[in-house]
This record gives structure tokens, sequence and C-alpha cells, in this order.
């Protein structure tokens, strides 16, 4: 039994309920997230270095055997997605120093933030089906409330079609673990490896994979339900736009991937794999025009940047759908990278705005001669997402393609080539706009930005830029490591052997003991 | 004991309840308006919870009690998982049903109407029609008592 993967959970639990009790002052409040989120990353750390060393690490929580009691377990694409989700929380708790207002910090904006992280991390390391929606939940209701945070009239409506779809997704997803549940008779996904292969009938497990499908698509923003996202993410401040287009709809994405591998696998759905792969191709295709093609209609910085997060998904479920080796290593390269890139755009959209006076594309402009360092710090990012040949976007497309290419999937791999070009046209309008076109009120409207907002400093705002474009950098740079990870990780996926090892095998107890469950039985 | 109690004529009625609740659902969630589709989601989270209810197998048993010097019940008992599984989904429900509610009301106080094609806030028709730049919230709102 290990105690990373239950630390990773229990840091940012513990850091939000301290920073409730010190709600009174916002320098302890700020201190105390900043040191949470600073031995989150810590901890995230070591679960990486130990899963690398040892393999996976589960956790049997009150020493309940495997398929009866709660388990933790974290693999290498767990282990890599939670220090992501602990580098974006940290770089995000940075940032809302500066960016979130005193209003939105008494109604507990870093709480909710580290209930947020602690969901999100839940949902990694869970091992079983039926957590995997606790922690949903535990995440969903942190984003209800930090999208709603503040209340103002956008922001209500946008948390109206963000709150309302997000729930028809939760419940159709709690409607399949039933049905899983009633065909199968166990929830823990190591079990269920197993146990869905003795199902007689895969054409109605296919029917619930499907339902999964819907219920992960809804959440993951995939091409026909992908309303709830470009009708709110541009609505809350940009330190929780950030998150959310951070981690989000990639936990959706990376839960897509968890069941996709180890539950409904081709030995358990038969023949309709073939269907529910195709299906997941076709998605995966659309989703990427759509959102490029939403994008490029689009004149407000966080409308297009919200469109190209739906755009970006449909890479990773293609990585999935291809569902070969060099496919899963592009999903999570991509999943990565992708994290790290749509945080800090988000997070440099926030700087514009400060400096320009708004997101709207029409009246900003200017910036590159107040700002080199910003037009830089945008550059990354943006050029990554695109995915320019020295920036890690290239590498995940190119794995990407390559893996298309290697199974013959003509189309899909034109698909994504024609809709990063799309995506260098969103990017460049903004660089030409944003950056490089005088601003329309004339350079006196930049020196003062905004009025109100003059005696805010920017500094704070952009370290964490710096220190994510430096991410994106580095990952461009020195591909070798990240990409070996990720072909771990997608060999742990395909080969589940050493993650079951893991959750059975790891009983520090005699089975004797360890078998309270009345072994309820399904006639 | 009568054919009602019956167990194994329990899970027909209970799917046609699941089936009956989940239509209606669907119906109401169809719906323009916010307070329709809310009890649309009411339902339906109660349609779900007979789901897992049922799929865990309705069994006419002893209670799941082990006495206490065994480790394992001596005949079949009834399956606890369900039911442990269905009060956690009640009570998550109830939380983000709850949330919801104030959402609503919290929207029609703020944006003066329930119909979600009215609510043009956040996305409006027009891109030239945003508000000038600054608090949206400072922006006067159309519904009385705000």
């Amino acid at each position: 039994m290990s105690w990373l993967p239950v630390l990773s959970v229990l840091v940012p639990l513990t850091t939000a309920v301290l920073g409730l009790a010190a709600s009174g002052s916002a320098r302890v409040q700020r201190g105390l997230t900043l040191f949470g989120s600073t031995v989150f990353l810590a901890v995230a750390l070591a679960l990486l270095s130990a899963v690398w060393q040892h393999g996976p690490v589960a956790a049997q929580m009150g020493d309940w055997a495997a398929p009866f009691g709660i388990t933790l377990i974290a693999d290498t694409l767990s282990a890599a997605m939670v220090l992501i989700t602990a580098i974006t929380g940290l770089a995000c708790a940075v940032y809302a120093a500066g960016d979130i207002d005193d209003g939105r910090r008494r109604q507990g904006f870093y709480p909710m933030l580290q209930f947020l992280l602690a969901g999100v991390s839940g949902a990694f390391v869970t091992g079983d089906v039926f957590n995997l929606y606790v922690w949903f939940e535990v995440m969903l209701i942190s984003s209800f409330a930090l999208m709603s945070l503040g209340a103002g009239r956008r922001q209500i409506d946008g948390a109206v079609k963000y709150v309302a779809l997000n729930l028809v997704s939760t419940l159709l997803f709690l409607a399949a673990i039933g049905l899983l549940y009633g065909m199968t008779g166990t929830l823990n996904f190591a079990d269920l490896h197993g146990a869905v292969q003795e199902v007689d009938n895969p054409g109605l497990l296919a029917a619930v994979a499907v339902m999964f499908l819907v219920a992960f698509g809804i959440k993951s923003a995939v091409f026909p339900l992908f309303f709830w996202l470009p009708a709110s993410y541009h609505t809350p401040p940009m330190a929780i736009a950030a998150v959310f287009s951070g981690l989000l709809t990639k936990v959706g994405v990376y839960a897509l991937i968890r069941i996709f591998t180890i539950v409904f696998t081709d030995e358990a759905l038969g023949d309709h794999f073939a269907y529910v792969q195709g299906l997941l191709l076709w998605i995966a295709g659309l989703t990427m025009v759509t959102g490029v093609l939403g994008a490029a209609c689009q004149s407000d910085i966080r409308r297009i940047l919200s469109f190209h997060i739906i755009s970006q998904i449909g890479y990773m479920v293609m990585g999935l759908a291809l569902y070969t080796t060099l496919g899963l290593v592009g999903a999570v390269f991509y999943l990565l990278h992708h994290i790290v890139v749509k945080a800090n755009l988000f997070l440099v959209a926030g700087v514009i705005e400060r400096l320009t006076g708004s997101f709207e594309l029409k009246r900003i402009g200017g910036l590159y001669a107040v700002s080199p360092l910003l037009a830089v710090l945008f550059l990354i990012p943006a050029f990554s997402l695109a995915g320019f040949p020295p920036l890690s976007g290239f590498w995940a497309k190119f794995v990407l393609v390559r893996a298309g290419l290697e199974v013959e999937s003509w189309w899909i791999v034109a698909a994504a080539l024609v809709v990063g070009l799309l995506t260098i046209f969103s990017m460049t309008k903004i660089w030409g706009e944003a950056f490089w076109k005088p601003h329309p009120g004339g350079t006196a409207a930049l020196s003062l930005p905004a009025g109100r907002r003059a005696g805010v400093a920017v500094g704070p705002l952009v370290a964490p830029i710096a220190a994510l474009a430096l991410i994106t950098i580095t990952i461009g740079l020195f591909a070798q490591p990240l990409y070996l990870l990720a072909e771990r990780a997608a060999a742990e996926l395909l080969d589940p052997t050493a993650y079951i090892t893991a959750v059975f095998g790891s009983l520090p107890v005699e089975p004797a003991v360890v078998e309270p469950t009345p072994a309820a039985e399904a006639p | 004991m009568t054919a009602w109690t019956d167990a194994v004529s329990m899970e027909p009625v209970l799917a046609v309840v699941a089936g009956v609740l989940t239509a209606a659902a669907v119906y109401l969630m169809l719906s323009r308006n916010l307070v329709r589709f809310l009890f649309g989601l009411m339902l339906l989270s109660n349609a779900v919870n007979i789901v897992i209810f049922a799929s865990g197998r309705l069994t006419l048993v002893a209670p799941p009690l082990i006495p206490g010097d065994a480790v394992a019940p001596a005949a079949t008992v009834a399956n606890a998982l369900p039911q442990a599984l269905i009060l956690t989904a009640i009570v998550i429900g109830f939380g983000l049903l709850s949330f919801v509610m104030v959402l609503v009301w919290r929207a029609y106080v703020s944006l003066g109407t329930v119909d979600t094609d009215a609510m043009r806030e956040a996305e409006p028709v027009e891109e030239d029609a945003d508000p000038p730049p600054g608090d949206p919230a400072s922006v006067p709102s159309p519904a009385r008592g705000s």
C-alpha cells in the first residue's frame, strides 16, 4: 500500500478545507493555497517517479481487498495527468493573486479551486468506475461554483448552459454504471477487464459502451455534444477559464481512454468493436473540423480559444480511435502538451485584456509596441497549438499523423493536417489584430491600461505564463523523455496486466481476514 | 405471499417505471423553460436510481447481516451494494439539484427570464451588440427587485 495516490487527493482537499478556515485574511488564504499547491506538485512528482520506477502504484482504502473495497491506483498515464494537474493548479493559483478580485475571493475562489483540483486528481487515480463518477461530481460541483462566482449576468447565462448539459451527462454516466454493474456484478476497473469478457451478450455491452461514450463525450466536448463549452467558457475570469480549459474537458478524454482500453476492449466487444472504433474516428474528425471552423468566425479572443479547445479534443480522440500503440502514444502526448498550452493561452488572453481593456479583436491592438515580451509569450503557446516544429505541439501532431498513416486512415490524417493549418489562421488573426494593428483608441489608450485597473501590476500575471511557456519549449526541444513516458503509458493501456496485478497483488493481509463483503449473489 | 410482492414480478414493474420516468423526463427537458428542464432532471435522476436498484437484482432473501463470529454470510443474502450506490447517488443528486434550483432562480432574477432562447447574454446574436467594456454585472437588470 502506497500513500502517494491517496496524498494526491488528500493534499488539495486539505488545502481547500484550511483555505475555507482562513477566508478572513486574503494574505493567509493566498499563502496557504500557494503552499498547498506546491506540496501537491511535490506529491505529484513523487508519484510519477514511483510509478516510473516500480510500475503502477495501488492503494486499497481501509485495507479491504481489491474488488470489494475502494481502490486508488496510478499507472503512468494517471501519474502524468496528476502531475500536469498540479502544474496547472499552481500556475493558476499564482495568476489568480493578480486576477481574482476580493469579492470573488471572499466567496471562496481559492478553496473551490482546490476542491476542483482534488476532484480532477481523484478522477485520475481512482480504480473503480463508481468512484470515477463521485470524483466527477466533486469536480463538477466545484466548477459550477467557480463558473457562477461573482454572478455577473453573462456568467449566470453561461453557467446555466454549462450546468444543465453537464448534469445530463452525469445522469447518463450513472445509468451506464448501473447497467454495467447489472451485467458484470463489479465496478472495479481491473475486475471489469475480465468480467466483461464473460458477458454473453456483446451487443448489450456495446450499447452500454456507447452510453459511456455519449456521457464522456459531453464532458470532453466532442462533435455533436460540445454546445455547452463555447456558451460558457468565455464568461468567468481568466484564472478560472484557464483551469477549466486546461483540465475539465481533458478529464473526459482521460475517462474515454481509460474505459475503452480496460473495459470495452476489442476482446470484450467482439464484432461491435469495429463499430465503436469507427464511430470514434468520425467523432474525432468532425470535432476537429467543426471546432476550428467555429473559431475562424469568432472575433472575441476568449471565444476563439474556446472553440480551439473543441478542435484539439478531436486530435486526442483520434489517437484513441486509431487504437494502435502509436495512436495512443500520440493521444497521451497530445493530452499532456495540450493542457499546458491551452491554460497558458487563456492566461495570456487575460493579460491582453488587462493591457488593452477588451477581449474583442476589433477594439484592441498595438500590443507589440507596448509589450514585446507578451508578444513572444503569446507566440509560444499559439504556435505550439498550431503545431510548429520546435514546439511541443509539433511532436504531438507528428506522432498522431504518423499513427494515422500507419493504419492507412488517410482522411483522418488529411483532416488533422488541414485543421492544423486553419489553427494557424486563427492564431495569426489574434496576432495581427491584437499585436500588430495599431490600437483603435490610439497609443494613449494603452499607456494607461483601462483606467480603473491602472494600479494593478501585470508582473505576477506574467510569471506563470512564462513558466508554462518554458515547459512548452522544453517539451519541444527535448521531446524524447515525454515521448518515452507516453509510450510507456500507451503500452500499459493496451496491455493492462501490470495494472491488474497492482490492484490485486498488493494485499498485505491474508485473504481470510479481508473478505468482509457479504458475497452478494447475483442470480 | 401474493404475486405482487414477489420479486420476480417486480423487475418488469421497475423497468416500466424507469422507462416512464425517463420518457417524462426527456419530454420535460426538451422544453425551453428552465423550470421544466429542472423537473425533467429530477425525474431522470430518480429513473437512474431505479435502474441501479434493479440492476443489483431483486431477491426475497435474508438481509445482508453476518453473525459476529463468521466472516461470510451462511446463506444467500440480499445485495447491499446497489443500495449503497443509490444512497451516494441520491446525496450527490440532491446537492447538484439544489445548486441548479438556486442557479435558475438567480438566472430569473438577473436575466429576467427562464426561457433559454431568450438567454443571449453570453452569446449575443449580433457581435457588435456587446456591452461596452466594463463589469457586466453593472448593467442594470430588467427584472424587478434586483
